[in-house]
């Protein structure tokens, strides 16, 4: 397959940059910052996003979705990488919709993706209980009891985990503590009695929380496909988490790149521009490369899980490791190359800087995927 | 879509009767892959009768006219071509910078004449050409060439000295830059001529370098007569032809990397060489590296098949070619440290036949040439900067 966007998901990639350009740029990111917002989010924003379709990119048409794809969500990702916006696409439309179109019954995913696609429904992935992605590392316990089952533990880092009205969350009903088998995934309502949400805002002034769960109780219904079995769900998971943030990684290293590059072309010392210098030009250049390497490994590994390639396992984490190490670059060469005013809060750079960071490391930064590359390919 | 479809099982099906299968290995030494020309010794019958059959159909050039003797294929065709000959392993035919660089530019710019004279040849594979491009002052600053180029009435007389002229000393023709207009601003007065190595006052003399082998020569130029229809395009219009021909050969060294499809991958080597301990490769800090380097590769490989989609979709940026030359050669050059770290002490015996004669240190020393040859990689940096980037323009 062309390793080049089709005519509609051509369309898509401008409509979303012109709709996140007017509506959701980084100056609305630092309203909600600088006003402590209860939400970290602008609700309206999120309505008109509803509105366009965007929270049923991802959903089957049997559901009331537009099916479009992987790439078509990638581009609305890449294109919210510029602008930074904080809203519920990627806990709710990216992870929450393909958790259930993955492990979800008919049941299910005729209940809830509805509910997702009309804006009604938010969902927070709660799969880490630790600092470092480590999906197998399950300490949180489900135990059957009755005609249900009970929770407990404790799930750290669980974006949009304070406003989403139903978490996903991996506990362990069987095995030791790192063991692959005996995992499981249940919905739990947010606000269900002995859920316990502390709201932790990162560095990047987006939404996380620490989620407790004392003896929570669940129905059997809550259970998110069979139990002991969702191994394998929450790797592909990961994987669609992760190539959608290699997206967002990639619009967001493009905008830090092209703002750098603009100002190279406006600064002047010594009585003329800097970037007529050739050691920012050098730099400049080797930036620019490196994000050509990393938009190849992003658009064909969107491609890949649209066609549900084997191959989407390596490609997600090739993708996640270079843009993660290419956003890393392009921040750090933003604020050296913008000089002292690159350390400003004033200058919208600094956010690029907090959120690449924030990004790489949910779901594993680049040496957690280049581990894991290595062992999916034999050594 | 269905003739295509067609086209891709006729062409595997002729490429698995036709393909000789020691064609299908994968290529070691300088020799494996053909270069042609009338000195050419062929190392096997196999690799004659390879260039042979598919000379025949035009697909040395797959996509070149087939009025002239190429393969008449359009773009998609000729991706179905690579990619089938990719899937068995299929080494070029011919490998030469007749197909890379001056058939191209013969193509676009040269007369009916030169046409016929020279494509047939090339796609044959019969001429091995050289390229006289750089001057001992003259290296990233081509522009500056001295080389003489005066009209003698109905011939013109060269003089001057070109220098890392790929094997000159195998080669048949060259085509070389040429001052013709000394009063004109630097790439004002430029021109493209063609001559056979053969004429009198052509004097070759290969540069041993740190590898130990001598692929490119000091080439002198002394009073050597050129026919004027062996001008190539319009006179003192050269430079722009010089560009052009620079960009196919920034792709062709860019895409060096990718003459390892079919190798064996840095992590077998390293497995064999170091060994698994739990399943992971035993030395870690290495396993980081491979697995860095097996990325950056991959993403290149991608690149280079993205840009040609784009440009076949109408789609992408110019000046394209500079960064493909920079990461391809200076992942190229990554590929070579590593295979020699994994390798250790081995990879850097000299002689012997118990080390392949010093093959890897070899080619591991050739690779340091990769982002020097063909415009050094701050070349490339700056036409990267100043064309796609706009930086430094008042």
């Amino acid at each position: 397959m062309a390793l080049v966007l089709n005519e509609e998901q051509r369309m898509l990639k401008d409509a979303a940059r012109d709709f996140l350009s007017e509506h959701a740029p980084v100056s609305q990111l630092r309203q909600l910052r600088d006003g402590r917002d209860a939400l970290g989010y602008s609700r309206a924003t999120w309505q008109q996003m509803v509105d366009l379709g965007w929270s049923g990119i991802l959903v089957p048409e049997a559901q009331g979705g537009l099916d479009f794809g992987h790439v078509g969500m990638g581009q609305i990702m890449e294109q919210s990488g510029r602008t930074l916006t904080a809203s519920p696409l990627f806990a709710t439309a990216v992870m929450g919709v393909s958790a259930i179109v993955q492990a979800g019954s008919l049941a299910q995913r005729n209940a809830l993706l509805p509910a997702i696609v009309a804006g009604e429904l938010q969902l927070a992935p709660a799969l880490d209980e630790g600092p470092h992605h480590a999906p197998r590392q399950v300490r949180t316990r489900l135990e059957a009891r009755g005609d249900g089952c009970v929770l407990n533990g404790e799930k750290q880092f669980v974006p949009d985990g304070h406003s989403a009205d139903q978490l996903i969350v991996s506990a362990r009903s069987a095995g030791a503590d790192a063991d692959r088998d005996g995992i499981s995934l249940v919905l739990v309502e947010r606000t269900a009695p002995g859920v316990t949400v502390e709201r932790v805002v990162m560095a990047d002034s987006r939404n996380s929380a620490m989620v407790r769960f004392d003896n929570v109780a669940l129905p059997r219904a809550a259970l998110l496909g069979n139990p002991g079995t969702a191994s394998a769900v929450i790797e592909r998971l990961s994987e669609i988490g992760n190539a959608h943030l290699a997206a967002e990684l990639l619009g967001l290293s493009l905008e830090a790149c092209e703002q750098t590059v603009a100002y190279l072309n406006t600064r002047k010392q010594f009585g003329v521009l800097i970037g007529s210098y050739q050691g920012l030009q050098h730099r400049a250049a080797h930036l620019f490369s490196e994000i050509e390497l990393l938009k190849s490994l992003v658009i064909k590994t969107l491609q890949a899980l649209d066609a549900g390639s084997a191959e989407v396992a390596v490609l997600a984490s090739l993708a996640k490791a270079k843009a993660g190490e290419v956003a890393t670059l392009a921040t750090n060469e933003a604020v050296q190359l913008h000089g002292g005013v690159g350390m400003t809060d004033e200058l919208d750079i600094g956010f690029f800087m907090k959120r690449a960071r924030v990004a790489e490391h949910l779901y594993g930064d680049h040496r957690y995927h280049l581990r894991r590359f290595a062992t999916l390919s034999g050594y | 879509m269905p003739d295509l479809e067609q086209f891709r099982r006729e062409t595997r099906a002729w490429l698995e009767t036709n393909c000789p299968l020691s064609q299908r290995e994968t290529v070691v030494e300088f020799e494996d892959r053909c270069w042609g020309g009338t000195q050419w010794k062929f190392v096997s019958d196999d690799q004659k009768r390879w260039l042979e059959v598919m000379a025949a159909r035009g697909w040395t050039a797959p996509d070149w006219p087939a009025e002239y003797g190429g393969g008449g294929l359009n773009k998609e065709e000729t991706k179905i071509l690579r990619e089938e000959m990719n899937r068995i392993n299929a080494r070029l035919p011919l490998f030469s910078m007749g197909l890379s660089m001056i058939g191209p530019a013969l193509l676009k710019y040269g007369s009916e004449a030169l046409k016929r004279q020279h494509i047939r040849n090339i796609v044959e594979g019969r001429i091995w050409w050289c390229q006289g491009y750089s001057e001992p002052n003259f290296g990233s600053d081509l522009a500056g060439l001295q080389t003489r180029c005066e009209d003698r009435g109905d011939h013109f007389i060269v003089n001057g000295q070109k220098v890392w002229t790929s094997y000159a000393d195998r080669a048949d023709w060259m085509f070389c830059l040429v001052r013709t207009d000394p009063a004109a601003v630097k790439h004002a007065g430029i021109s493209l001529v063609l001559f056979d190595m053969n004429t009198p006052g052509v004097t070759t003399r290969p540069i041993r370098l740190i590898s130990g082998k001598s692929p490119f020569c000091e080439t002198f130029l002394d009073d050597v007569r050129v026919e004027k229809d062996q001008l190539v395009g319009t006179l003192n219009k050269g430079w722009e032809l010089a560009t052009y021909l620079l960009t196919h050969e920034r792709e062709m060294i860019g895409s060096i990397g990718q003459g390892n499809a079919g190798a064996k991958n840095l992590h077998d080597h390293a497995v064999e060489q170091i060994g698994l301990a739990g399943g992971e490769l035993a030395d870690s800090a290495l396993r980081t590296d491979i697995a860095r380097w097996e990325m950056d590769n991959r993403a290149f490989e991608l690149t280079a098949e993205r840009i040609t989609d784009e440009a076949t979709a109408g789609q992408g940026v110019g000046a394209a070619s500079s960064m493909l030359k920079y990461t391809g050669t200076e992942i190229n050059k990554r590929r070579h440290e590593l295979l020699v770290s994994i390798h250790g002490q081995r990879a850097l015996a000299w002689e012997g036949d118990a080390y392949e004669h010093g093959l890897m240190a070899t080619q591991w020393l050739r690779t340091k040439g990769n982002s020097i040859e063909g415009g050094t990689s701050e070349i490339q940096l700056n036409i990267i900067a100043k064309r796609i980037l706009g930086l430094g323009k008042e």
